[in-house]
Formats: structure tokens, sequence, C-alpha cells
């Protein structure tokens, strides 16, 4: 392999992680971790102009993965510089040791990597080991504060993802079992996009099989109800920045996974129609996380059903599938991961300042905190779908696409996002506004991450540029 | 010699199953912890016996890798640690033996139903061996669900686990079934260290999982 971005992608992190671990010190592995995390993303971004290297035996590049590339490796890349002034705080507060915070470091690098490796991977086996990789550090991560709490959500984390990848596992064997009589032993009968050139010629009672245990196994890392039991938790108890990065970086991973398998079986007119399946598990993780919004009591475990809830949404509009409902997917997928990190930016400097996570404690942000009050409404108003902020545009096309396609179902779908409207605009009264509650710490904050996000999502509503709609609508037809 | 080859695969990935069965009624730690070395044994051979009629030199890693580390550094590990941190040895069950009993047997009968059914172009021994494979997948899953003592849990997937290395030895020529054992030895290396940095030892002690709810910060 000649030394293009691809390499560099994998460099990078790796190097990082290797050169955070052996740094001597805590406070300078922060500014590593962002100065590495803006050189992935530079060569992410290199992506788009560098001529594709032919799809090998472990890499691919092609318009799919290079755009969620580049947007993760850049909410990977914010999301380390919001986390250079959150950590700096938690150590001041005691709530993490150096010792941990340098671990913390290489392994927000190592997850990089994680990601990166299996966006890029042409092989559904590595594919599945850099997810276990994602899982494994995120694990530690969710149970870096030591706490109780947080070593009970990263356990029930640990196992139920465990599971989902063990099941995600046999999927894979299925699928190589599937393309073993075809196209020989090996490697190649590994290889995905020979799988997709030869998919006509599979045996497709075990590629639905194979499918099955794939939607269980990715659909755990999603986060798709009945699966979604171990994300508040672990949402809830680890760092912020952490929850930025579940939110907004590994639900979208574990999904474009399970998209590459959907393609898999979108040539063969005799395997089972993923749609269905995929449309039924969105719904109902839609319905249930609308619902469950209504109750909580914990700000960042309010989002995270949030979470639950847009993934839902995604995974039915990918499972509507069409050039209309694959392009609004796609657009919802980018522009939730970027809503939902920069709103946990906000979380993550409000239960700073307020020294609690707890909703009920929180009142008067707006007046007390204006920066971060106001970026929170506005995140909100952002997440629920209100125009002209950028998820109203992908959440209308979901739902227009529906009404074409499936007018029934448009009336659920509609009745949980009103729902999921109601309940944040409700909880967010009790934070933003009203008398201010609680104590108010100074603490140092970085705000551009969150204002860059924000201002990306309410800039992709107003004017969505016509290169990235036409390089939107190129994946859509990839998808079929 | 072709039937032979058959007949001897086809007994180790059945006492496969019928270990995951016995690690289902165990009721102490430490036997659930000899069985489990019993069962990552029957793991060893069977890989090896697939490693020799496959003729994949490559696979008596995984086999000397189940044989080492999984049936014997890890249950020397766990041992030690439970009388370590003085957790708790009897294992509590959620339901009677007998439910989960029956329970399994109705889990391997939808292995074998499910697989033979899908897997009608593959060859005979890889469509026997992916639904045994699959019903100690589905043992281990049950495992986990009907126990509540975080060891056991432990366990049950290390259980799962063998299953889905009994599923890709079966699979002829699969690449990368060296690397999936490694990494998931790395993972088993994980929780039990994981175990012992983070000394979850209340976890292991209390044997309520209703304790977590309490965790959840819903409760004031």
């Amino acid at each position: 392999m000649s030394l293009g971005p691809v390499t560099f992608l994998f460099l990078i992190p790796a190097l990082a992680a290797v050169v955070i671990a052996l740094l001597p010190g805590s406070k300078l592995s922060a500014y590593v971790n962002a100065g590495a995390s803006f050189l992935t993303f530079l060569a992410a971004l290199s992506l788009l102009w560098a001529e594709r290297p032919a799809p090998g035996a472990y890499v691919l590049v092609d318009e799919f993965n290079t755009i969620f590339v580049v947007l993760i490796t850049f909410v990977a890349f914010t999301t380390s510089v919001f986390s250079t002034t959150y950590v700096e705080y938690e150590l001041e507060t005691g709530r993490v040791t150096p010792a941990f915070l340098k671990l913390y470091h290489a392994l927000y690098q190592a997850l990089t990597l994680s990601f990166v490796l299996a966006l890029l991977s042409n092989n559904i086996g590595v594919m599945w080991v850099a997810i276990e990789l994602a899982t494994l550090t995120t694990v530690v991560m969710v149970g870096i504060y030591r706490t109780h709490a947080a070593i009970e959500a990263a356990w029930k984390y640990f196992i139920l993802a465990s599971v989902g990848i063990a099941l995600a596992l046999f999927g894979t064997i299925l699928v190589y079992m599937a393309a073993e009589p075809v196209m020989g032993s090996g490697l190649n009968a590994m290889v995905w996009t020979d799988l997709v050139a030869r998919a006509a010629s599979l045996e497709p009672a075990m590629l639905n099989l194979a499918f099955v245990f794939l939607l269980l196994g990715y659909g755990t890392k999603i986060g798709l109800f009945p699966l979604h039991a171990w994300l508040p938790d672990a949402h809830a108890e680890g760092p912020t920045p952490i929850t930025a990065v579940l939110s907004g970086l590994l639900l979208n991973v574990a999904l474009y996974a399970l998209l590459r398998c959907k393609m898999l079986l979108a040539g063969i007119p005799e395997a089972l129609a993923p749609g269905p399946l995929m449309i039924g598990m969105g719904l109902v993780s839609l319905l249930f996380g609308a619902f469950m919004l209504y109750r909580r009591r914990d700000i960042k475990r309010l989002f995270a059903y949030s979470s639950i809830e847009h993934m839902g949404l995604i995974t039915f509009a990918f499972g509507l599938g069409g050039p209309i409902a694959n392009f609004a997917g796609l657009l919802h997928m980018a522009l939730h991961s970027l809503t939902k990190s920069g709103i946990f930016f906000a979380v993550g400097d409000i239960s700073q300042v307020k020294g609690t996570q707890k909703i009920a404690d929180m009142g008067g942000l707006t007046s007390t905190n204006p920066l971060i009050g106001w970026g929170l409404v506005i995140g909100v108003a952002a997440i629920a779908g209100l125009p002209p902020l950028g998820i109203f545009t992908s959440e209308f096309l979901i739902v227009s696409a529906t009404l074409a396609k499936q007018p029934l179902l448009a009336l659920p779908l509609v009745l949980g996002l009103l729902i999921a409207i109601g309940a944040l605009f409700l909880q967010l009264n009790r934070i933003a506004f009203g008398e201010p509650k609680g104590p108010n710490h100074k603490v140092k904050c970085s705000y551009v991450p969150m204002i860059l996000h924000l201002g990306l999502v309410l800039i992709a509503g107003v004017y969505l540029p016509a290169t990235l709609v036409a390089w939107f609508q190129a994946v859509a037809k990839l998808l079929g | 010699m072709q039937n032979l080859n058959f007949d001897i695969a086809h007994f180790l990935a059945g006492s496969l199953v019928l270990v995951s069965f016995m690690l289902l009624y165990q009721d102490r730690l430490y036997a659930l912890l000899n069985v489990y070395a019993l069962h990552a044994v029957v793991l060893a051979l069977s890989v090896a016996w697939q490693a020799y009629i496959q003729d994949a030199p490559q696979l008596y890693i995984t086999a000397a890798i189940a044989l080492l580390f999984k049936a014997i550094v890890i249950p020397v590990a766990l041992h030690r640690m439970i009388v370590k941190l003085g957790i708790q040895r009897e294992i509590e069950t959620v339901g009677g033996i007998g439910l989960t009993m029956l329970l399994g047997m109705g889990l391997v009968a939808l292995a074998m139903v499910v697989t033979l059914r899908a897997t009608e172009g593959a060859g005979l021994l890889a469509r026997e061996d992916l639904a045994f494979a699959l019903a100690v997948v589905l043992l281990g899953l049950l495992m986990m669900v009907t126990r509540r003592n975080a060891v056991s849990q432990v366990v049950g997937f290390m259980s799962l686990e063998n299953g889905l290395v009994l599923a890709a030895t079966g699979a002829k020529g699969m690449p990368l079934v060296v690397e999936i054992s490694v990494a998931f030895s790395v993972l088993i290396a994980f929780i039990v260290i994981g175990i012992f940095l983070f000394r979850i030892r209340e976890r292991f002690d209390t044997v309520d999982v209703a304790a977590l709810d309490r965790y959840r910060g819903e409760h004031g």
C-alpha cells in the first residue's frame, strides 16, 4: 500500500495512542489528543481529493464511507477540543486521577482508530474486529470515574455489547459459509466488494439467517429497542466527551456496519427483504425513545433516550429505502451526529457548572449562563426538528417519503416525533428557564465546538451545498 | 476414513453441547469453573480435529489458545480471584434449574431446526457443526440471562464464545479465525483484569441485579 491518506488515517491515531501512553505527565496528553485528532481530520479531508485506491482485500474507499470518515473524524476532533477543558476541571475536582486521564486520552485515540478501521474496511471480519475494539475501549472509558454507578454502567454495557458483538460474529461466519461454496475458501469470501458483486449466486437462506444475526448484533450497538438497555446507563455515567462520542459516533458506525450488510442482501431477490425488519425495529425504538423522554430526571439520560429515538428514526428511513428515504437517512445521520454531540457539549458544561446531572437541581440557565443556556435551547430545538435547523429538513423528507410509500406508517411516525417534541420542550423549560436553581461554579468551558456544531446544523437547514446534495444522492443510490 | 473423520468431529461438537448443559445445572462457583475448563478442553480437541481434517495448521494455534488460556489460565485466575475478593460461592439462578434445562432443550431444538433448514447448500459437516455451534451460543446466552452472579455471567459469556470459535473453525478455510480467537482471548483477559483493576467487589458480592436500578439516578 502506498502512502496515501488511508495510511495516515490509520497511522496517526495509532501512533498518538502510543505517544500519549509514553508521555510523562497528564496535562500535555489532552493537547496531544486534540492535535492528533486534528491531523486525523485533515487526513480524512484529503480523502475527498486524493485519488481513491482500488478496493483491496482489506481497505475500501468509496463515496459512502468517505463522507462518514470525514464526519466522524471531524466530530472526534471537536470533541477532543471540548474534552481539554472538561477533563481539566474534572482533574481539579478530583473526579479522575492523572494516571486514568492519560489512559483516557490513549483510549480516545484507539477509539478513533477503531472507527476509521470499521468504516474503511473492505472485509467483514476486519469490520467486526474494529467494532469489537470500539466496544472495549468505550467500556473502559465509561467506567473511568470508578464510582459504583459508573462501574455498574460499564459492566452492563460490557455484557450487553459483548453479546451483541458475539451475535454479529455469528452472522459474519454465516456470511462466510454462504460465500465459501461459490467463491472458494480463504480471504476472498470475506471481501465485501467481491461479496456484493457475486451476491446473486450465494445461498439466500443462509444469508437470511446471517442478516438476522447481524441485525441483532449490530442493532445492540445502534441501541435499537429491545437491545438498548446499555445505552442510557453508559451515556449517563461516563465522562461527557465520551457521551458525545457514543451518541455521535459509535451509534453511527454500528449503523454503517448494518447498512453494509443490508446492501449485501439487496442484490438478491429471493432473500428476505431487510426493509420490514428495520422499519419495525426502527419504529418501535422511535416510539419507545419518545415516551421515555418524559420522566427522565437525569439530563444525560434524557438525551440518551433522544439518541435511541433518532437512531430508530434513521433505521426506519433506511428500512423504507428508495432514493428520498435513503438520502434523508444519510442527512439525518450526519446532522444527528453534529447536533447530539453539540448538545452534549452544552450538557457537559452545565453539569460541571451545576455540579450535578439531576434536572430537578437546574433551572434558569439562560439567565445565569446565557451562552450554554441558549446553546442548549438551540440544540434542543434542532434535535426536536424545528425549522430552520437542519434536522427539520431530514425529518420532513423522511415523513414525506413515508407518505409516498407507506402512508399508514406515517401516522405512528409523526406521532412519535410529536411526542418527542413535547417531552423535550417540557424538560427544556425546567432546565433553561424559570428561577435559577442550585450552585453556579466557575468553570472554564470550551464554547467553540458547541457553537461550531450548532452553526453547521443551522447552515445545513438553510442552505445545503449542491455538491453535498449530489454526494448524498449518489450514496443513496448505492444503498438501493 | 471420511466417515470416521466426520463421526469424530460430530462427536466432539456434540460433546461441547453436552458440556454446555452441564454448565447450566452447576450451583457452586468452583464446580462451574471446573466444568468450564472441561468445556474449553473439548473445544480444543474439536478445533485440533478440524485442523487435522481440514489440513489447516493455523487452527492448531486456536486449539492451543483454547487449551492453555481458556482451560488453564482463566479458570485458575478466576478461582484465585474468588478466594481473594471473598466472592459468594453459591450461584443464584433466576427460575429453577429444571425450567432452565427445559428452556435449554428448546433452544437446542431451535438451533437444529433453524440451521439445518437454512444451510442446505453447505457441506454436511459444516452444517452439523454450525447447528451445534448455534446451540452452544444459545445455551451460553441462556446462562447469562438466568444467572445473577457476575462470575457466572462471565462463564456464560465464555462458553458462548467457545461456540463461536467452534462455528468459525467449522467453516472451511475461514480466514482470520486465529485473529478472531486471539481477539476474543484479549476480550476475556480484559474482563478478568477489569474485575481486578476496578475491584468490582461489590458487584460480585451483591447477587442482586436489582441493585442496578438504584444506580440509575431515576429514583430520587
